[in-house]
């Protein structure tokens, strides 16, 4: 076989598996987002109907309650306590891990390591089995299917990896800059403001995305500590569609879609940043 | 005097800064367990409020060793976690020394990848239970309409086939977090030692295994380290796929704790088994991070 040849077979094959492998990783998100367009006579039918007819925007009229058939699941709720909920943790556990991040990143102490790996292993506990006591705690102090109650949850589920995210991004740059600042009579706290936030700026939005979508996509915790719509967030909500009698699919996809458009967004808008924050801050100790 | 002070105040800083972060989990995480610690030693119901203050001492720790529902569904949970990271591991590797040989698109291919990593679990396991579907699922339909079978495949409802698919949902989510620390590490090698090992005569697989594995060897344990962290978020997909049916075959240690914590309502009981899951998921990440730790080091980037 010629050289050529080869070098062609080879680059076909490579062709091949990316091909592959980004409809593994694509159609099934499309499937749903598409599925979300369909009317659910469409999705039910035998044979199965694989060229949709027309795409309509009746299941998400139907979800959101406008038009006249509804479903008895208050969307529109749901989004709302989803945004509040997710923003405002995201906020506090932004300002509490850029002050421990900081910690990491510019100052020696003692058992340093050893306080990184407690705050990471307090993360790692499973949130179903955390959900349990909390759930105890929470309606004993009557903060259960509040807000409030959800937020200082995932504020302390978002403190540990934004430590790590924000720790990488301030190693990254410089101690020498904040330095020579001081020396021309900067105070430290000047000196963050000045010189090392708006460097780190970018990589700070980043950690925030993450935090974000944490608490956006979070299940386990909120099925338990939310009752109603006073907090119930979306991914709760979905359960709604289950526990009716027959499975409404295309309102369930519907809904799906509505959850990912935001996380797809952000992710498109931050990604470089947080793999760079990902592996500066694990890598180099 | 000033300059004692200014060195007490140094030391003092970084704690200072730590303190909001220290709170918040000693509030919200630390002292819930110490409660959930106590609690697993009363047979605390919630219908019967003052069972919490009755003191059995390890008698729940006992049933549950005994029990084979239990010992069952955290033999099946180590044996999902060792299947999902080595088979994540292994995907994510291909993954990343494929695209990175890919000449064009590499940052849009990089992207994509990045999106399973962000949806969340609940949303991965109803896509799946929907494609996995017997009855209008994507996957019978193709498969029918293809020729491949004539009957309903029963996805979800074998118990075999129904931790296949879960384990497949898993493994969706969470290979991009290995596939993109590992290009990473890809992008970051310097070319020199490569280059030289091909001089001095190395084939590809040489070169691979002692030059390359070795550097992306560190960011293989931050994905595991950040995996580990994460590890109950299965719980999510089981619950949505098959709620830990049929017949409790696809239970899980996660969806256990909260079917006896919250629908049998022995908290007690339930509160044991989620201390033997934090311990199990502690042991994960210190693992990981250790070896993490010591990867670095060798990388010598260690301070």
């Amino acid at each position: 076989m010629s050289r050529a040849l080869k070098n062609r077979l080879r680059a076909t094959a490579l062709w091949f598996a990316t091909f592959l492998l980004m409809i593994v990783i694509s159609v099934p998100g499309l499937w749903v987002v598409l599925s979300g367009f369909r009317p659910n006579r469409e999705i039910l039918a035998k044979p199965p109907v694989w060229i949709p007819e027309k795409l309509t925007l009746n299941n998400f009229a139907k979800i959101f309650g406008f038009g006249q058939d509804q479903v008895a699941i208050p969307v529109l709720e749901y989004f709302r306590n989803s945004l509040v909920i997710a923003t405002t943790s995201t906020l506090i556990a932004l300002i509490i891990g850029m002050a421990g991040g900081y910690a990491f990143a510019r100052f020696r102490f003692r058992f340093k390591n050893t306080w990184f790996l407690g705050l990471m292993l307090f993360r790692t506990v499973p949130g179903i089995a955390l959900s349990l006591p909390v759930f105890m705690l929470w309606s004993r102090l009557g903060i259960i299917d509040t807000k409030l109650g959800l937020i200082i949850v995932y504020v302390s589920l978002n403190v540990p990896f934004t430590i790590w995210l924000i720790d990488g991004f301030f190693r990254q740059i410089p101690g020498s800059l904040s330095e020579a600042a001081q020396v021309d009579g900067c105070t430290r706290w000047q000196a963050f403001w000045r010189i090392e936030f708006p460097l780190a700026r970018s990589g700070i939005a980043a950690a925030g995305v993450f935090a974000f979508l944490t608490s956006w996509n979070e299940f386990a915790l909120a099925s338990q500590l939310t009752r109603s719509t006073d907090s119930k967030t979306l991914p709760v909500g979905l359960m709604d569609f289950t526990a009716q009698f027959t499975i409404d699919w295309a309102g369930m996809s519907a809904m799906a879609f509505i959850i990912i458009v935001p996380a797809l967004i952000l992710t498109f808008i931050v990604q470089k940043h947080l793999i760079a924050g990902l592996t500066f801050g694990g890598v180099k100790g | 005097m000033l300059r004692y002070l200014r060195t007490r105040q140094a030391k003092l800083t970084p704690i200072l800064l730590l303190s909001p972060a220290l709170l918040t989990m000693l509030f919200v995480v630390a002292l819930p367990l110490l409660f959930s610690l106590y609690t697993s030693l009363t047979p605390y119901r919630l219908t019967r409020p003052e069972t919490i203050e009755t003191f059995i001492g390890l008698r729940n720790y006992m049933r549950l060793f005994s029990d084979p529902d239990f010992w069952s569904a955290f033999g099946r949970t180590i044996l999902f976690l060792a299947i999902a990271l080595n088979v994540e591991f292994l995907l994510g590797l291909g993954i990343a020394l494929l695209i990175n040989r890919i000449t064009w698109g590499q940052r849009t291919l990089r992207t994509i990848m990045m999106f399973p990593m962000m949806f969340s679990p609940i949303l991965v396991g109803f896509q799946f239970k929907f494609i996995f579907n017997d009855n209008i699922g994507i996957l019978n339909n193709a498969l029918q309409s293809l020729g491949i079978t004539d009957q309903a495949i029963p996805w979800l409802v074998d118990a075999k086939l129904a931790m296949f698919s879960i384990l497949f949902a898993e493994i969706w989510m969470s290979t991009s977090v290995f596939a993109i620390l590992l290009l990473a590490g890809l992008f970051a090698m310097p070319r020199d030692p490569l280059e030289a090992a091909k001089v001095d005569g190395c084939n590809s697989w040489q070169v691979f295994r002692h030059i390359t594995l070795p550097f992306i060897m560190p960011f293989a344990f931050i994905a595991m380290t950040i995996r580990s962290l994460d590890v109950a978020r299965a719980y999510d997909i089981v619950s949505v796929m098959t709620g830990g049916g049929p017949a409790g075959r696809t239970e899980l240690l996660w969806t256990l704790i909260a079917r006896t914590g919250y629908e049998n309502t022995r908290m007690g009981q339930a509160n044991a088994m989620a201390y033997v899951s934090t311990i199990l998921s502690i042991a994960f990440t210190y693992f990981f991070f250790t070896k993490l730790v010591a990867a670095r080091r060798y990388m010598g980037g260690a301070e």
